[in-house]
């Protein structure tokens, strides 16, 4: 019995991507098992903890809810594609510097959704970063580390906007 | 080779300050934020096969008849087995340790035979090449079964109606009782006896990267690499050697980056000693990672505990003891290797912990049920001990009209009173309770919060404030496990190397679970050695590579590990200077190493790099003296031995408000002032305190895993158990004493566990001072909106 696929074309970290899918395949697993993308990262694979959030479109996406297959004509970036790029140079040094991770399995689904809240709530306070992460587990820090991490870019970019900002 | 901007930066190090004591940033975890680490999941091998089980449906049940013939025709499956198949290549187990005495438990096999005893156990192992198609092949499996009565309370198991293990004879794992002389006179004379029964609902770890490991046997040299996200590589060398009859030294067990532990693995799990009897039985590498609905119903489960306390006090706020009846269910099995009987036993050694009284009296009932099994997991007994103390210290405080901060003050040992043993038999090295607690109140301003609740209270809003001091048992020493026949490590080990290019090289066995484990052990080998933060590299978690030793658990990677890494990376100063005295022929005392280099003691000038004595004495020996052997790799190990355990202590404080018409309780602030000794990094420390104080608030406020009466979990996903995310968590003040065990140079206690060990009492005490005077309290974990109204009369 083999699989049925659906020929699927799609933008992968800036790059075309043009693959026969499995239909029934999550986008989190396409990436980590067709492209080596290990950096989404299964935790509850029912949409709760947000391990496995990449961007679609600019937009968070949980990758665990998505099938590979919808992501025909759109541009899917990874937490892979992200750092390379340097959209998420700020917070990742933010993250380092306030220790807003112990183990790390959730800091790339943390750190796309730190980059929606810089990208999108640039005037969030402390009580509002709070509920925008709450989409996303983390066993580890107690979470003021990582309010601590996106406030401190939220601040520093009020201050001093990233160049090409992006919306 | 790197790209410049991959390589270390040394974040704000001042080289001229000690390492020890630095809030630096975590050095070689820049990965785990670039979706660079390497998790389980990511290890890629070729011949890859992939294990998935079929678990049982019911609590309790005979396996009539199981045909695996359908799902062994499936499209890709490999193979398909039963527990017979894999006991031919892995030997059940069982879970005693000697020193707790008359403990007992059942064989317990890799894959069920016969008969389950919990939902979840597993029935049948299917192995295919890829993980959806041995997924797809459950479907196919086949079972007859004959279902039987489940054990599912622990009252009806205590009363032995039904024996779980008919050869066990009875349903008691473990009993333990102790009492006081002159017990029972103190009570009669005491001015006041107050009792109460407090409940503790199971809970589990719900670490964000599930267990799992991937097993490569290689039949060629008769050698089994397993890569393993574990707590204590060494010891399941040691199991997966005597189980599956490898010899120790062909085991080699790997631990790349974890996704979270919290004692959630450190523990011997079935389905994982099956996955590796797996690899033997096909000679190729098997894979085991658990889903989220199997991390529900086998990740181990802890604190389902009844617990009736009394505690008897004069009126003029003196503590006179402790009366403690503990009951509690563990599954069906006690775990191996570490047993199910620990977490009772701490509770049964700490209650009382902080006080001075000299009487107490303890009863401990281990029994089984057919649930998951229950074991160690992250503070080990210390959230019931802690909140059934504190809780009915508050009600002391309340009977004789005492405000709960001076009632304590009135009864915490000393400061200057150590070493002191308690009466449970314990003793403290020095503790600090006064220190922490004078600081917490300060740090809260306790007075203004009390001036706020009653002003609230005006306006018929019911705020309370609860205070919840603590012990935290850390770095155990063989008193532990060893001396009971456990093949666990007490001491641990470090190699500190100095490469030629004049960097050092740390191998530690402690592992890293994210904690940042090696990011301190870089601090204390570069405040050892004399090189900046930058200058270390570390390697933990391979028993290949690293010295043997017991890993991560009981707080004790710090402390233990961490006086290792100090004692070689003093060693290898040392030898560095030997070198260096050698190639300038100059006396040794002459000489130190700062700054990343060999300086002249008494100026601080430097006389040379590392990398030269690197190159003069890995390349150019023929320049020493003909008699003089470098020595620039050095090994030390640390066993904590004077006390049976370190002892850290704090207190910690919640601030709540209860909405008395939807049972919510909302936590306004949170503090923590504890003292584990010497800090390494303060940074860290204080995240780690916080992280456990969160995972503290889960247990009292959502967490709970629901049981039918037929032993069925109701709420196995993460949609229907709860944890703590963001927005529900107040900010966390943390505050320190440092008072350094003297048992290590390093002074460090440990700091892993005692958030978690004293958030629930904080919040059930602040709690029930907010509902008290509506004439409610609430005793039993998690204070869940519904509970909360129910002791409101509400519903």
């Amino acid at each position: 019995m083999s699989e049925f696929t659906v020929k699927t074309t799609f933008t992968l970290n800036g790059v075309k991507v043009e693959q026969d899918i499995a239909a029934r395949q999550h986008l989190v697993d396409f990436l980590r098992d067709c492209h080596d993308l290990t950096g989404s990262h299964l935790g509850c694979e029912h949409g709760v903890c947000g391990a496995c959030q990449v961007m679609v479109d600019g937009q968070v996406v949980r990758g665990c809810l998505t099938l590979a297959v919808q992501m025909q004509g759109r541009s899917v970036d990874t937490i892979e594609g992200l750092s390379e790029r340097g959209d998420l140079a700020r917070l990742q040094q933010a993250f380092l510097q306030h220790n807003a991770f112990q183990c790390g399995f959730c800091s790339s689904g943390m750190l796309i959704t730190a980059l929606d809240i810089v990208r999108h709530h640039p005037q969030a306070s402390r009580e509002e970063i709070r509920d925008l992460i709450s989409g996303n587990y983390c066993r580890c820090t107690g979470y003021q580390a990582i309010v601590d991490a996106i406030e401190s870019v939220l601040l520093e970019q009020r201050v001093m906007p990233p160049q090409g900002a992006t919306s | 080779m790197n790209a410049r901007n991959e390589l270390p930066v040394s974040d704000q190090i001042a080289q001229s300050t000690n390492p020890i004591g630095q809030s630096t940033p975590r050095t070689g975890a820049r990965k785990l934020l670039q979706g660079r680490g390497m998790y389980l999941d990511d290890i890629r091998v070729p011949r890859l096969a992939h294990v998935v089980f079929f678990r049982s449906p019911h609590a309790h049940a005979r396996i009539k008849h199981l045909d695996l013939t359908a799902a062994r025709q499936q499209p890709g499956v490999i193979a398909a087995v039963d527990g017979r198949a894999i006991a031919e290549f892995c030997t059940p187990w069982v879970g005693v340790l000697t020193h707790l005495k008359g403990l007992k438990s059942a064989p317990q096999h890799a894959v069920a035979i016969d008969r389950v005893c919990w939902q979840g156990e597993a029935v049948a192992a299917i192995v295919a090449q890829t993980r959806r198609q041995a997924e797809d092949a459950l479907d196919h499996v086949v079972v007859e079964w004959e279902v039987l009565p489940a054990v599912t309370d622990m009252r009806d198991s205590l009363s032995n109606r039904q024996v779980i293990h008919p050869e066990l004879g009875d349903n008691i794992c473990f009993s333990r009782e102790m009492v006081t002389e002159g017990f029972e006179e103190a009570f009669a004379k005491a001015d006041v006896v107050v009792e109460k029964t407090y409940d503790f609902s199971r809970h589990t770890g719900v670490t964000n990267e599930p267990r799992g490991l991937l097993a490569d046997y290689n039949p060629a040299d008769h050698t089994l690499v397993v890569y393993h996200g574990t707590q204590a590589p060494h010891m399941m060398q040691d199991i997966f050697s005597r189980h599956l009859n490898i010899p120790e030294s062909n085991v080699r067990v790997v631990c790349k980056d974890v996704g979270g532990s919290f004692g959630i693995k450190v523990h011997v799990y079935a389905d994982e000693m099956a996955t590796a009897a797996l690899s033997v039985m096909l000679r190729r590498p098997v894979k085991f990672l658990a889903d989220r609905l199997e991390s529900f119903l086998t990740d181990i489960h802890a604190r389902e505990h009844t617990v009736t306390v009394r505690m008897a006090c004069n009126r003029t706020g003196e503590i006179v003891g402790f009366d403690l009846r503990d009951l509690t269910g563990i599954g069906p099995y006690s775990v191996y290797p570490r047993t199910s009987g620990i977490e009772g036993n701490q509770v049964v050694n700490l209650t009382g912990g902080p006080y001075k009284h000299k009487h107490y009296r303890a009863r401990l009932d281990v029994v089984f049920t057919n649930k998951n099994v229950t074991c160690q997991y992250r503070a080990v007994g210390h959230p019931i001990a802690v909140a059934i103390t504190e809780g009915i210290v508050d009600e002391g405080a309340r009977a004789i009209g005492m405000d709960a901060a001076e009632f304590r003050r009135r009864n915490l040992i000393a400061d200057d009173a150590y070493p002191y043993t308690f009466p449970s038999g314990i003793k403290f090295e020095k503790l600090s309770h006064h220190q922490c607690l004078d600081q917490l109140l300060k740090l809260m301003d306790y007075d203004g919060l009390r001036r706020d609740q009653a002003a609230c209270r005006q306006r018929g809003v019911y705020r309370g404030i609860g205070l919840a001091a603590m012990i935290e048992v850390t770095n155990p020493s063989p008193a532990f496990y060893g001396v009971g026949g456990a093949r666990i490590s007490a001491q641990d080990g470090a190699t500190v190397r100095l490469d030629p290019g004049g960097m050092v090289h740390v191998l530690v066995s402690v592992t890293e679970q994210g904690q940042g484990t090696e990011a301190v052990f870089a601090q204390v080998a570069a405040s050892a050695v004399g090189v900046g933060v930058d200058r270390v590299r570390v390697i933990t978690g391979d028993t290949a590579v690293t010295p043997y030793g017991g890993g991560t658990w009981a707080s004790r990677g710090a402390g233990i590990g961490g006086e290792a890494v100090l004692q070689a990376g003093k060693a290898l100063r040392s030898n560095i200077l030997d070198v260096a005295a050698a190639i300038l022929q100059v006396d040794k005392s002459t000489l130190d190493v700062r700054n990343n280099g060999v300086v002249d003691r008494l100026t601080g000038q430097e006389r040379l790099p590392l990398n030269e004595i690197g190159r003069v004495g890995y390349f150019r020996p023929d320049t020493l003296p003909m008699n003089f052997q470098s020595e620039l790799t050095v090994t030390r190990h640390f066993t904590p031995r004077e006390y049976g355990f370190t002892f850290t202590n704090g207190i910690q404080a919640s601030y709540v408000e209860v909405d008395v018409e939807t049972g919510f309780v909302k936590l306004l602030k949170h503090w923590c002032v504890e003292d584990c000794g010497t800090v390494i990094n303060p940074m860290l420390v204080d995240e780690q305190i916080r992280g456990g104080v969160v995972q503290g608030i889960g247990g009292a406020l959502f967490e709970e895993c629901l049981y039918s009466d037929d032993g069925q979990l109701l709420n196995g996903s993460m949609a229907d158990y709860l944890v703590p995310m963001a927005a529900e968590m107040p900010d966390i003040v943390v505050g320190h004493v440092q008072t350094p065990t003297k048992t290590s140079e390093l002074g460090a206690k440990g700091a892993g566990e005692a958030g978690t060990a004293g958030a629930p009492g904080a919040i059930m005490n602040a709690i029930n001072d907010a509902i008290g005077v509506l004439g409610a309290s609430v005793a039993l974990q998690p204070f869940t909106p519904q509970r909360v109204l129910q002791a409101l009369g509400k519903v």
